[in-house]
């Protein structure tokens, strides 16, 4: 029995992509602009919601209304992000323990915005491979707790995705490098991405993935390292320029891109030039940052990840000199230092032959063969991140399903009465390593129902079950009666069910309309970039080509901004290639001499 | 023979006890799937950990013929493999992981299969108290006032420093105390099998099973005991 596709997706802090099985290799799919990613960035405009590169170019122009990193805000409440509230140019509320942005007049909750960078996604796949997709696999951090894993469930849900499976990140990168390597022996993970850091242990045998330990930090990554470099640059731009760039979340905005550019620049070169535009025509900033700046300025950041691979090894029962191979995962990893500290801690030379970018959605594509029977030689045992536990008499955690227990993983407990004639007992579900209750992350809070009896009598048998995915069900039974009991299990941080299928609902109710303006709009965008980055061409190489050419260009450039100002995407596109078309002498010309110049004054043995 | 010991020197009777498939009906024969409609059965919740990953009810244990049956029951029983399948299958196969993975995680751990054995043979492991081992308590008393002391000084001072050498000292003891206790318990573990390997039922043996597994059991109470007091002093001094 073959059963539909199913698409493996990395839903990423700064880039999400997707990827499927092709004859026996995962394979991402790349969107209309070639690109393997979308930036996980959903922008509100006048004509309904955008998503990824076109959304990107609204980061500076609409801030406000501009989502990204929103992973960062996944199965959170207001409070657990309150630190970094200020950094970000949009509006937060809250709403039954739930973030909600504030994007014009409605709140979106962090699963609804995901679902759109979901949607887009599944589009993408829908559009490669020529047939309606509606399972997924997605994958999240190893280090994850069960709300944000439930959240991320939402988001498949209101994206109209059946998730057949939550894979942590590391094993997912660990199951594309195993099809590629057959490797065999201790692996270690480590995944810096764009906002979450995981570290896994694994053992790999005759196919057998076997996760031995992992640990992390849900709030640390790429993002974090823009960070440092902004403020360095917000408090720079005050020094020299008495501008306090926090009012203009605009230029915010920019600073952060800037920062961004620079970051991935000095893992190339040791020295780059940070230019920054000032707003109310106070002229412009200009740096040098240079990678020893770069990396005294990060090196506390680095840090931070290497106490939780020390944690992970001590709970795999290993030292650094057991760990056979080391894997590096995640955009951040491309920074030298990175490497460097990676390389001391482990003893080894990190891998890295696959895209650090793309091995994720690779090896959730190899769990998506997996689960539809396609792969049957591999499989993959990962544990529960955190210890799972009750809250018992005088606010401590009394722990149920510790830490790094291989999954499904399952627990009972036996309850009672305290007082005659109790009809309830409440049961809160935590999920940490800390002592007390208070300390630790509250999952849920439920009731359980008992026959009024004398205190003591009532016996009710909880069990915890944690399954493939790492989350948590509870199933109790009364064990004098025999009878199940189903619970209302009310999450502390998360949607409820008759929520989420109101934000399906929404979703549908307005999917048709969607599809349509969001041809438009986007047509609209990738006309307009073209129309500025040819008038651009233009007026730096017109003079390079015959002025018929030059004529041609003009007259295709009126005709693409009439079509623009049209409702008609196809139209605008047609034009769009025309346009291209008639500039082609125009590109060859300014190549060829861009090419002359950036090559005088070097040898003829540095250019072949 | 009493019913205990029959038991134990053939495991297999009670999973091949008459039961019938759940799906077909028809009798079971098959270890964890029906003979006949081929589906996964539930683990019976008799079965015990030894059984169900087929080594034999021994303290010492082929680490590797342990992995190789879990690795085997994984592939058997992974909701991974259930995707296709019907609900109740994927209920049976997602219940029966988590079973297995309780089951190889006991065993793996000599404590926990220590624990687990006395469990199974003498009951109510539940009921071991961790306690202190009688001729330390003495000892251990002082070292939770030098504990609270030391909690109580200020970090950089010279008291500070002078306790700090003291309960790193504490500390050695104690650890090497608990090796201690370990050799013992691997000198009872291999009494056990030995015991065990024997199969004999008479009077003598049985009072000598009890004799180890009350030895044991004290054994096992105070390295708890004392692996727990370890642990706090670590926490304390790092």
């Amino acid at each position: 029995m073959t059963m539909a596709r199913i698409v493996g997706i990395d839903l990423g802090t700064t880039n999400s992509l997707v990827a499927y099985m092709d004859r026996g290799a995962p394979r991402v799919i790349a969107g209309r602009n070639e690109r393997n990613m979308v930036p996980s960035v959903v922008a509100m405009t006048d004509n309904g919601f955008i998503v990824g590169d076109p959304a990107k170019e609204h980061l500076t122009r609409n801030p406000e209304r501009t989502v990204y990193s929103v992973k960062r805000f996944m199965g959170k409440s207001l409070a657990d992000v309150q630190s970094e509230i200020a950094y970000f140019p949009y509006t937060l509320t809250e709403q039954g323990g739930v973030i909600r942005f504030k994007l014009g007049e409605k709140t979106y909750s962090p699963p609804q915005i995901s679902a759109m960078i979901l949607k887009e996604l599944k589009l993408r796949a829908e559009t490669h491979l020529g047939e309606s997709i509606t399972k997924a696999v997605i994958t999240v951090p190893a280090y994850f707790n069960d709300s944000q894993r439930q959240a991320t469930k939402d988001a498949g849900m209101i994206a109209g995705l059946e998730v057949l499976r939550i894979i942590n990140e590391p094993t997912a990168a660990s199951l594309a490098y195993g099809l590629q390597e057959k490797t065999q022996g201790t692996i270690a993970v480590y995944d810096l991405g764009g906002g979450t850091f995981d570290i896994s242990i694994l053992k790999l045998k005759n196919g057998i993935f076997e996760v031995l330990a992992t640990n992390g930090d849900t709030h640390l990554g790429g993002d974090d390292f823009d960070r440092l470099i902004a403020d360095l640059l917000i408090t720079e731009v005050h020094e020299r320029h008495g501008l306090d760039l926090h009012a203009y979340p605009d230029h915010m905005q920019a600073v952060r891109l800037a920062a961004e550019r620079a970051k991935i620049r000095l893992s190339d070169v040791p020295e780059t030039t940070v230019m920054l535009d000032l707003p109310d025509g106070k002229g412009r900033f200009t740096r040098e940052l240079t990678r020893d700046q770069l990396e005294s300025l990060t090196t506390g950041l680095i840090e931070r990840t290497l106490a939780p691979c020390r944690k992970a090894l001590k709970d795999a029962e290993l030292t650094a000199e057991h760990i056979d191979e080391v894997v590096l995962v995640g955009g951040s990893t491309r920074m030298p230092l990175v490497r460097q500290r990676v390389q001391e801690l482990f003893g080894k030379t990190p891998h890295c032959e696959l895209n650090p970018d793309e091995v994720v959605a690779l090896g959730a594509a190899v769990q998506a063969d997996i689960l539809s029977g396609g792969t049957t030689d591999m499989l993959l045992l990962d544990v529960t991140p955190l210890s799972l536990g009750i809250e018992t008499m005088g606010g401590v955690m009394s722990s149920v399903i510790r830490r790094n227990t291989t999954i499904p993983a399952g627990a009972k407990e036996m309850f009672t009465t305290y007082v005659d004639g109790q009809t309830g007992v409440d049961i809160h579900i935590l999920q940490g390593e800390r002592e007390l209750a208070k300390d630790n992350r509250s999952l849920a809070r439920f009731r359980l129902k008992v026959p009024p009896l004398p205190a003591g009598v009532p016996r009710i048998e909880v069990t915890f079950l944690i399954d493939a995915n790492g989350i948590l069900n509870v199933l109790a039974k009364d064990m004098r009666t025999g009878q199940s009991q189903s619970i209302e299990v009310k999450p502390s941080y998360g949607l409820s069910d008759s929520e989420v299928e109101q934000m399906i609902e929404d979703s549908f109710k307005f999917a048709g309309d969607d599809v349509s303006a969001r041809k438009l709009i986007e047509a609209r965008l990738d006309a307009g970039a073209l129309i500025t980055a040819t008038e651009k061409t233009l007026l730096e190489g017109g003079h390079l080509i015959a002025s018929d050419d030059s004529a041609a260009t003009r007259t295709a450039l009126a005709v693409l901004s009439a079509a623009k100002d049209g409702t008609d995407p196809r139209a605008i596109r047609a034009s769009m290639a025309e346009l291209e078309q008639a500039a082609k002498p125009l590109t060859v010309a300014l190549l060829n001499d861009s090419l002359t110049k950036g090559l005088q004054g070097k040898k003829v043995s540095e250019v072949t | 023979m009493d019913h205990q010991h029959t038991h134990n020197s053939s495991p297999r009777d009670l999973q091949m006890a008459r039961s019938m498939c759940w799906h077909c009906q028809s009798e079971m024969s098959g270890e964890y799937f029906c003979d006949r409609c081929v589906k996964v059965q539930p683990v019976s919740k008799e079965l015990d950990y030894f059984t169900c990953l087929g080594i034999p009810r021994r303290l010492t244990i082929d680490q590797h013929q342990l992995e190789t049956k879990f690795y085997e029951l994984s592939r058997a029983f992974h909701p991974d493999f259930y995707q296709n399948k019907s609900v109740s299958e994927q209920t049976i196969s997602l219940a029966n992981s988590a079973m297995l993975n309780t089951a190889y995680r006991t065993l793996r751990d000599p404590i926990q299969r220590a624990e687990y054995l006395l469990d199974l043979e003498a009951g109510a492991v539940k009921d071991i108290r961790t306690s202190p081992p009688a001729d330390l308590f003495e000892e251990i008393l002082e070292l939770q006032d030098t504990l609270d002391e030391y909690r109580a000084a200020d970090r950089a001072s010279s008291t500070a420093a002078t306790l700090c050498v003291k309960l790193q000292a504490e500390r050695a003891t104690l650890e090497r105390r608990q090796q201690v206790m370990e050799a013992a318990l691997q000198e009872l573990f291999a009494q056990w099998d030995a015991l065990q390997d024997r199969g004999e039922a008479t009077s003598q043996t049985r009072s000598e099973r009890d004799r180890i597994l009350k030895h044991m059991r004290d054994i096992l109470s105070n390295r708890t005991y004392v692996k727990n007091i370890v642990n706090d002093l670590v926490a304390t001094i790092s």
